[in-house]
């Protein structure tokens, strides 16, 4: 694990970021976090989690009431005109010139980033996102998805190392979604680190190497994805028995079951956490040890927990 | 590129020229329409009837720097306040955001392009002019400086305002409401000595008076104060205008939360 660590390269640091609206709405408390090179790490949240805020933070929106951000291993305050010129940020809202046409408001996007015009550049990225038939439309006449795809190619006319979106998939529809997603796995392979946010727990399980929850203006937990379902993914079990048991016979003390639905049903709820044992190992076991006590069942109801149960039991409270 | 990023001013400043040519309409033909519509009733009209003149010249001639003055202040200070104002509405200030963007690219761009916009309308206005009344410029080059001067000032006036508009009514209120009328009372089309006192003393506390009288001075090498004082009043202006924005960027006032 660590040598895997020591591979990977941080393209941004942040720590000790807090913001505190003039209102005196305390919007981020305190936020670390690295992000590693070349990753597609998603910040997962309910809304005003202060998702919105961090990005702001990084890509100069907000001004943050303290901590730092470093980037590409600089000081984003001090050197913000040379950083910037390698971040891109796609909005939440579909804020820009709905008057323009959406070859040259591309165009546009890269000049004020500061490069040279570079035509076949601005054809790659329209072609890349299905928008070259598109080129000579005023952005207003473009469908939703269309917009957000012009938003999109407008933060990557100017080719940035890190990347971020905000909610890239909200108000879209399923088949654009995963289109958007597959553009998002292609920028990722071009080198691109993309930061991205979304209420969406599917978004995060399906894109993301990495997973940040946040929740009013702290990160709960950052992990793999995978990594987090193996430290808090649970394993449950519902055992529905031939005949009610009042008590959980004492063969079975060494399993996390409990009886529920007046003694019907036996409830496993396991696997995760320190041991080492799966769940659904011991769930095989569990059902031997009740073959031999000679106690019937009928049926079998086996689940492993989602990334979905995991960020409700973070945001109750519960688990972590 | 460490400390002035031209290419992304450049861009700032053609995409801001190519908005006003889009509304061409709106931000060049309508002042021209006004301008010769003024022309036309004060000018050669209501002016005919005016056989001694104003300040020593034809009075058609006399409204000619006062017009243009006037379509000066206005223009420049919607167009820079307009050109802030919608993407700061929109949202789409996103990108100038967080782009490698600072304050001094901020103003070459909106704040050059305003100008240039007010500059090539005093072209079309002059010589829209000139098919109506006579007219001569004693000094030219003086002329187009002082011009170039109340343009940049009242853009950089027009930017602070749409920075700090937050709605459509403040962003008019404060061209209609105040600067139209300071204009009219600022001897635009009169000689302030021509008023009685106590007026002519009230007219001395109006500052558009400077203004129209700095430019007049320009056109005929007379005018009711004296030009050491009108620019001398018109950098102070600018002066302000530049602090204010200059503190404005420093501590991200209405631009960044």
């Amino acid at each position: 694990m660590l040598a895997h660590l020591g591979a990977m390269q941080t393209i941004l640091e942040i720590s000790g970021l807090t913001k505190t609206y003039a209102g005196g709405f305390t919007a981020l408390k305190g936020v670390d976090l690295s992000i590693n090179k070349g990753e597609i790490f998603a910040l997962l949240g309910p809304n005003g989690a202060g998702k919105t805020t961090l990005i702001g933070a990084v890509c100069g929106l907000v001004r943050p009431t303290s901590g730092t951000i470093n980037a590409f291993g600089e000081d984003m305050a001090r050197n913000w005109r040379r950083l910037r010129a390698r971040v891109g940020l796609v909005p939440q809202e579909l804020a820009t010139d709905m008057f323009e046409r959406v070859q040259h408001a591309v165009g546009h996007s890269r000049g004020l980033f500061g490069l040279p015009p570079d035509p076949a550049r601005v054809e790659e990225i329209l072609r890349a996102l299905s928008l070259w038939d598109k080129r000579d439309a005023q952005i207003r006449t473009l469908s939703g998805g269309m917009k957000r795809r012009v938003l999109i190619a407008k933060a990557l006319a100017h080719d940035p190392e890190l990347l971020f979106l905000d909610e890239p998939t909200a108000g879209v529809d399923v088949e654009l979604r995963r289109d958007m997603w597959r553009q998002i796995e292609l920028l990722r392979e071009r080198g691109t680190t993309i930061i991205l946010t979304t209420h969406y727990l599917e978004e995060a399980e399906e894109m993301a190497d990495r997973v940040g929850i946040i929740n009013k203006g702290e990160i709960l937990m950052v992990d793999g994805k995978k990594a987090m379902m193996e430290r808090l993914g649970r394993t449950e079990a519902l055992i529905t028995l031939a005949q009610p048991l009042d008590t959980v016979p004492e063969v079975l003390s060494a399993f996390p079951v409990s009886l529920t639905e007046e003694g019907r049903v036996l409830c496993y709820r396991g696997g995760g956490g320190e041991g080492d044992i799966g769940g659904t190992t011991e769930v095989a076991e569990l059902t031997k040890a009740l073959t031999r006590s000679g106690i019937d069942y009928t049926a079998i109801d086996i689940h492993e927990s989602s990334l979905e149960d995991i960020f409700v039991d973070l945001l109750d409270g519960g688990a972590a | 590129m460490s400390l002035f990023n031209a290419r992304s001013a450049w861009t700032i400043y053609k995409q801001e020229l190519m908005r006003a040519f889009r509304t061409a309409m709106q931000s060049i033909l309508a002042p021209v329409l006004t301008t010769t519509l003024y022309f036309v009733v004060f000018g050669a009209a209501i002016g005919g009837q005016m056989q001694g003149g104003m300040g020593g010249v034809n009075y058609g001639a006399f409204i000619v720097p006062g017009l243009l003055l006037l379509t000066l202040l206005g223009e420049s200070t919607s167009n820079a306040s307009f050109g802030i104002y919608m993407p700061r509405f929109t949202g789409a200030i996103y990108e100038l955001l967080s782009a490698p963007v600072g304050v001094a690219e901020t103003l070459a761009g909106f704040v050059g392009a305003a100008a240039t916009k007010s500059l090539i309308l005093a072209t079309i206005i002059l010589g829209t002019a000139s098919f109506f009344v006579d007219f001569t410029i004693a000094h030219p080059v003086y002329a187009f400086g002082y011009i170039l001067l109340v343009s940049a000032s009242f853009s950089l006036f027009g930017f602070i305002l749409g920075i700090w508009a937050d709605s459509f009514e403040k962003l008019s209120i404060v061209p209609m409401l105040i600067l139209m009328p300071l204009t009219f009372l600022g001897g635009t089309f009169y000689s302030i000595d021509v008023l009685p006192e106590p007026w002519r003393s009230v007219a001395m506390a109006n500052p558009v008076v400077y203004l129209v009288n700095g430019l007049r001075w320009t056109f005929y090498g007379s005018s009711d104060v004296s030009i050491g004082i009108s620019l001398g009043l018109t950098l102070f202006f600018l002066a302000i205008c530049v602090t204010l924005i200059a503190w404005i960027f420093r501590t991200g006032w209405r631009l960044r939360t």
